[in-house]
């Protein structure tokens, strides 16, 4: 007990604004070269002075209404009602509530994505309009009940609690419907979630790889023959940005791009890897997420069907474009991994397709850079082997 | 049946024996506590303090994604490097969202929440004089507060704290080079995290024993009330969820530090290859969220049994089918455990187990609808008393409606490739089980603080920080569904500076208004909280007039809670407003042979000796009944 003697309540706040002073400088700012922005202390005071300005008016005013209270009191009136005061106020927040919901599921939902550009997408807003009414509906019903039983059943001396412990036919009936609905709602998800994730390649599909790194995409397109040559990660290096295997035949012909470009109604697989870490293919306008994984390839397969012609027309604004985004934390630079997707038609996509450039510039690679990686590589493959060996070493004996 | 001999045995010993060996210093009664009630209160201070910087830090990415481009001398003074020329800086803006989303998911709504009020109110409202073990209690409070001092310091490291979101996902927090804060801020948030889940699985060990076997004698399970069925489902789910996370965790620190490969395969960071083969990230993802979905149920399950007593209390009426709300908790406890993919629909785990997890997740919104109706019917021609407390168990209720719904778009899962990680998931979780079960938690400490604290919180500015936070969380959270219905993505540092989202520009204003709002408002929940612990109205023995057990002890704290014997249990705690009695309550304490005015035939259902008495009072009743 005697160190809390010795420390009383000067002491304390001084020492405790001491480490906040001192403290936080000592601690945080360590490393700072570039010298500090100047503070507006006037500015900081002024918030300061409004806050406390605030409570003041706050406590003045709780102060009078205890005043109030008290003097109808001492006329042998009850006092203020806050129990009714509160119990109009849920009523108040009801017609509020209900106004400013309403508000913004007009103005704030008209801010959002338009029309899917995509096959699937179409059925994926059906699923969500279904969905909305029906939510929306229990919502407001729910919401209504709350705060209208809340305000019509407070507190009166006349009236006592009805005692209702339970209704086993109207538990059931409560039970039933939501189990029905949902199960309703399960049947059409899973199904338009089957179709949606169906990625098997057809003959005919546009075969696109894409492959997330810090902090961008690399974008591969098939040449001439419609096949991605295979990639292997040991082999990235500065000049062969996704690891292409240069002994794949279909490899030569790949092609880099920098926007991904689709003809419209056209099946595209996308073809999506990572280097680093996880990220995420996201193209909102076309209902369209897969995680991109180290490791894990994925498929992404759609059918796009406005071209962003089109889609100009359709939102009224002459520079729009379909984006892509990162949409799994992959870093500081996350915000900022966007590709233009452009959607465009089939006589467009054949011009554009023939001005990208090859990926590699096989068969002459630029040999010395590419030497010492592929040193390092085969010592890889080599301890690989070694390990395989031991390992079955292991298993025999 | 249900109830121990060993009470009484501890009973006779305890008086003298507390007279005797005991002796009350600062040390042992404040600090080094083995009684329940104190390691509850000091839960509930570790927790509510553990709140506010998690809100501070929300504060603060709030000013980055209100004014992207403007800076704030302040802020730099204030964080020094972390905010270079008064802009925080990407980095640390991931750090703020990740130690947010850790404290408050963890920190507050689990061990502040169930650490407290399983704490108080296991022993005191099933009669026990303390929990099953109070030694380990009491390490489970000091491993959190640990964990919660590791957890701050990551602040003071050189490259700041752990930033890969709270879900920490490989590679991401594997890679000390992927980002800044997978370096040691990293570090420090797994062994953080290692001694948190020891805290919680101690606590939660000793709740399930304590309710199991230690309650008193009357009280079998179907007496219990909602809040201690909550707390016990909740201590289940922790016990058989939490040490799948260790083993997420360890096999993570493996990872990052032994050059294992468990998560890891086919990585070039920076352009340089790595060495690891075999792994996946996925794997992760699985033990994460095999933890993870049970934990927003470890979270929001107490908040609900503790809405489901004060909408009782407060309404001066029965919980609405109480057994209903039994099975409900438990149909919640099970499916909890089978619903984790839900998380992963697009994570590149098998489209089928996606329809599966689908399938299970869809199901469980229905004993949560139930739940919903449930406490509605309990309103229903109720005598509402508008406590603060009551009135954050109503907002609770409003909280659990709007973001439960949203949970039916994002667990199907064609309508999540869409939602997946944007702000509607945002707007869903924090209302459905970050406003709602903060909500549960703040209506518990304004019902439960006389019996913590001796003395009554002050009504007025618990109904200001009420309306002001209820009405401050609706703004911020319902404008952002449909900024993920646009497509803005979740942890975006400076989204609004895009072109096609810029006018979300003002909605991110006003959100972050609203959010100061609110921040504003619970200081005056401090200043009342800390006031009414010194200053505050002293307590009456049951201020609200309820029947539960923990009103029958006197209002001075007696270690052992009860003087003398522990009272026993006769009824359930729901006999509100019965007809025929007399008070519009009556205590679990009072036998039904003192209540023959009010007794029904449904209250001898497994009684048929009770029966046959209630049959000849009632006969014998008529009888003298003059004929009107």
């Amino acid at each position: 007990m005697g160190f809390i003697k010795g420390l009383n309540l000067k002491k304390a706040i001084t020492l405790f604004s001491m480490f906040i002073l001192f403290g936080t400088n000592m601690l945080f700012a360590q490393g700072t070269d570039a010298t500090p922005a100047k503070v507006d202390w006037l500015e900081v005071g002024y918030y300061v002075l409004m806050f406390i300005i605030a409570c003041l008016g706050i406590a003045v005013i709780g102060k009078i209404l205890k005043v109030y209270d008290l003097s109808l009191k001492m006329q042998g009136k009850k006092g203020i009602k806050w129990n009714n005061f509160m119990a109009f106020l849920c009523l108040i927040f009801l017609i509020v509530g209900l106004a400013a919901a309403y508000w913004s599921l007009t103005v704030q939902g008209s801010m959002t994505l338009p029309e899917a550009a995509s096959k699937h997408g179409v059925d994926i807003d059906n699923m969500f309009l279904v969905t909305s009414l029906l939510t929306l509906t229990v919502f407001f019903i729910t919401q209504i009940l709350l705060f209208g039983f809340s305000f019509y059943y407070r507190k009166s001396e006349k009236r006592k609690a009805y005692y209702l412990p339970h209704n086993n036919t109207i538990e059931k009936v409560w039970t039933v419907i939501p189990a029905i609905v949902l199960t309703v709602l399960v049947v059409f998800g899973f199904f338009t979630w089957q179709e949606i994730e169906n990625s098997t390649e057809v003959k005919g599909d546009l075969n696109v790889e894409i492959t997330g790194h810090q902090f961008g995409w690399y974008l591969r397109y098939p040449g001439k023959d419609g096949k991605l040559g295979t990639v292997n990660y040991t082999l990235v290096n500065a000049q062969n940005s996704v690891g292409l295997d240069t002994k794949d035949p279909n490899s030569t012909d790949d092609l880099q791009a920098d926007t991904l470009v689709f003809p419209v109604n056209k099946p595209v697989r996308l073809n999506i890897r990572a280097h680093d870490v996880i990220h995420s293919v996201y193209m909102p306008h076309f209902r369209l997420q897969q995680n991109a994984v180290p490791g894990l390839p994925t498929f992404f397969k759609f059918i796009p069907t406005i071209t962003t012609a089109q889609m100009r027309v359709k939102t009224d604004n002459s520079k729009f474009e379909y984006l892509l985004y990162c949409n799994k934390i992959c870093g500081g630079g996350h915000y900022n991994m966007q590709k233009v997707v452009r959607i465009v038609t089939e006589e467009e996509y054949l011009v554009w397709i023939a001005k990208q450039k090859p990926f590699l510039n096989i068969p002459a690679p630029a040999k010395p850079e590419v030497k010492a990686p592929e040193v390092k590589v085969a010592a890889l493959n080599k301890d690989a082997d070694k390990k395989v060996i031991a390992n079955r070493l292991a298993l025999n004996n | 049946m249900s109830t121990l001999a060993v009470h009484d045995h501890a009973v006779a010993h305890h008086d003298e024996a507390h007279e005797h060996h005991h002796k009350a210093t600062f040390l042992n009664t404040y600090v080094f506590s083995q009684d329940h009630k104190m390691i509850a209160k000091q839960f509930l201070i570790t927790g509510i303090t553990m709140a506010f910087i998690g809100m501070a830090l929300s504060l603060l990415f709030r000013i980055q994604l209100a004014y992207p481009d403007k800076a704030f001398p302040l802020l730099e003074t204030l964080l020094g490097r972390f905010a270079p020329q008064g802009r925080i800086s990407p980095d640390f803006y991931m750090s703020l969202v990740t130690i947010h989303g850790t404290i408050m998911v963890f920190f507050v709504l689990t061990a502040g929440l169930s650490g407290t009020f399983a704490n108080l109110l296991i022993p005191l409202q099933i009669g026990a004089r303390d929990m099953a073990s109070p030694f380990v209690n009491m390490l489970s409070y000091w491993f959190f507060l640990t964990a919660s001092v590791i957890m701050l310091s990551s602040f003071l490291v050189q490259k700041g704290p752990a930033s890969g979101g709270w879900t920490i996902y490989p590679p991401l927090s594997a890679l000390p080079k992927a980002m800044a804060g997978s370096g040691e801020g990293m570090t420090l948030w797994l062994i953080s995290m290692v001694l948190f889940v020891a805290s919680s699985l101690m606590g939660g060990i000793n709740y399930i024993s304590t309710v199991l076997n230690m309650r008193t004698k009357g009280m079998d399970l179907w007496k219990m009330p909602l809040t201690i069925w909550a707390l016990f489902l909740t201590a289940i789910l922790g016990v058989l969820a939490f040490p799948v996370l260790v083993a997420g965790v360890v096999l993570l620190i493996f990872d990052r530090s032994f050059g294992t490969s468990f998560y890891l395969s086919d990585i070039v960071l920076n352009g340089q290859v790595q060495p690891y083969e075999g792994g996946s990230p996925i794997l992760f993802q699985h033990l994460f969220w095999f933890l993870g979905h049970p934990e927003v149920y470890i979270i929001i399950m107490p908040a609900m049994g503790i809405s489901s007593e004060v909408l009782s209390v407060n309404s001066r009426k029965p919980i609405f089918g109480y057994h209903a709300m039994v099975y409900s908790l438990i149909g919640i406890t099970v499916l909890s455990f089978i619903v984790w993919g839900h998380h992963m629909f697009v994570t590149g785990m098998n489209p089928f187990l996606g329809g599966v997890f689908m399938i299970t997740t869809l199901i469980i919104a229905v004993p949560s609808a139930v739940k919903t109706f449930n406490w509605l019917a309990t309103l229903w021609r109720g005598n509402i008393r508008f406590t603060p407390a009551m009135l954050f168990a109503i907002g609770m209720v409003s909280f659990f409606i709007s973001g439960g719904l949203t949970g039916i778009f994002l667990g199907n899962a064609a309508l999540d490739v869409n939602l997946h990680d944007t702000y509607f998931v945002v707007a869903h979780f924090h209302l459905v089980m970050g406003s709602a079960a903060i909500f549960g938690m703040l209506a518990g400490v304004y019902h439960w603080f006389p019996k913590m604290f001796r003395r009554m919180m002050d009504d007025k500015l618990g109904y200001l920080h009420f309306w002001l936070t209820f009405a401050g969380a609706y703004m911020v959270f319902f404008p952002m569904h449909f900024m993920g219905l646009d497509g803005v993505p979740r942890r975006y540092y400076a989204f609004t500076e895009f072109k096609g989202w810029e006018h979300w520009l003002t909605v991110n204003t006003f959100i972050t208004w609203a959010a100061m709002l609110s921040g504003v408002a619970q200081l005056a929940f401090a200043y009342n909280f800390i006031h009414s612990i010194f200053w505050g109205k002293k307590a009456e023995q049951n201020p609200w007039n309820a029947n539960t057990l923990e009103w029958t002890t006197p209002v001075e704290h007696l270690h052992g809670n009860w003087p003398g014997e522990i009272p026993t249990v006769y009824r359930w705690a729901y006999d509100y407003s019965k007809p025929g009695a007399e008070d519009d309550f009556i205590p679990q304490t009072v036998p039904f042979s003192q209540t023959m005015s009010s007794n029904l035939p449904h209250d001898f259902e497994d009684n048929p000796g009770g029966l046959e008495e209630y049959n000849k009072w009632t006969a014998a009743h008529k009888a003298s009944e003059p004929v009107k």
